[in-house]
């Protein structure tokens, strides 16, 4: 009964893995295929690892340690190509009209350009009052 | 009747790796293959821990989770790279 349960919770997450390729072969641009590649292949080796282990319950410490490894460097990744895109957005074409990540970094850059600004003209300043 | 139906699970797993494969090859960006890559890795870890199950022997496990971590370390990698930080 286990068995066919675990057979069975295989066989759904092994569809979120055609899913999730399907995904990555249709969707129109790189974050687009990034929002299927990452977030449907997660759940589906959750249920595929799942599955397994019910199958042979005496694999299930080593196969809960790797669902919670893939749980938690996924996201991790995940953020990395994002950023990666992000970084690549005027090349490849991607459209992105409420842009925060770059408005925020704009304001990083303001804010440490005007700093080094401050801190460049602190000493003329002082040469100032010398001469 | 388990066998048969994790045998089909197993073959659409390996479907879903060959279909990310042709999106590994055909890009047309690197951040596309990195994706592709990503994806690639996450099915390929899964299907070791299938083989380990097929085959009968714990060593596998041990396999699958080394195979992981390197291939977090790389997709973090080349991701990293693309961004212009490494």
């Amino acid at each position: 009964m286990l068995a066919i349960v675990g057979a069975f919770l295989s066989l759904l997450g092994s569809a979120f893995f055609v899913l999730a390729a399907i995904g990555l072969l249709r969707m129109p641009d790189a974050l687009n295929r990034m929002q299927a590649g990452t977030k449907a292949t997660t759940l589906g080796s959750i249920l595929f690892l799942l599955g397994i282990g019910l199958m042979r319950p005496d694999f299930l410490g080593r196969i809960i340690i790797l669902i919670l490894f893939i749980v938690l460097t996924n996201p991790v990744s995940s953020n990395a190509l994002a950023r990666a895109a992000h970084a690549w957005r005027d090349r490849i074409g991607l459209k992105m009209t409420p842009d925060a990540l770059a408005e925020a970094e704009a304001e990083a850059a303001a804010l440490a350009s005007s700093t080094a600004e401050a801190a460049s003209a602190k000493p003329t300043s002082e040469v100032q009052h010398d001469a | 009747m388990a066998e048969t139906v994790f045998l089909v699970a197993v073959g659409l797993a390996a479907g879903a790796l060959l279909l990310a494969g042709i999106r590994f090859a055909r890009g047309p960006w690197a951040v596309d293959r990195t994706v592709a890559l990503d994806a690639m890795t996450i099915i390929a870890t899964s299907l070791i821990v299938a083989f380990a199950l097929l085959a009968g022997r714990r060593i596998y496990l041990d396999v699958a989770l080394v195979y992981g971590l390197v291939g977090f370390v790389g997709v973090v990698a080349v991701a990293r790279y693309l961004e212009g930080g490494l």
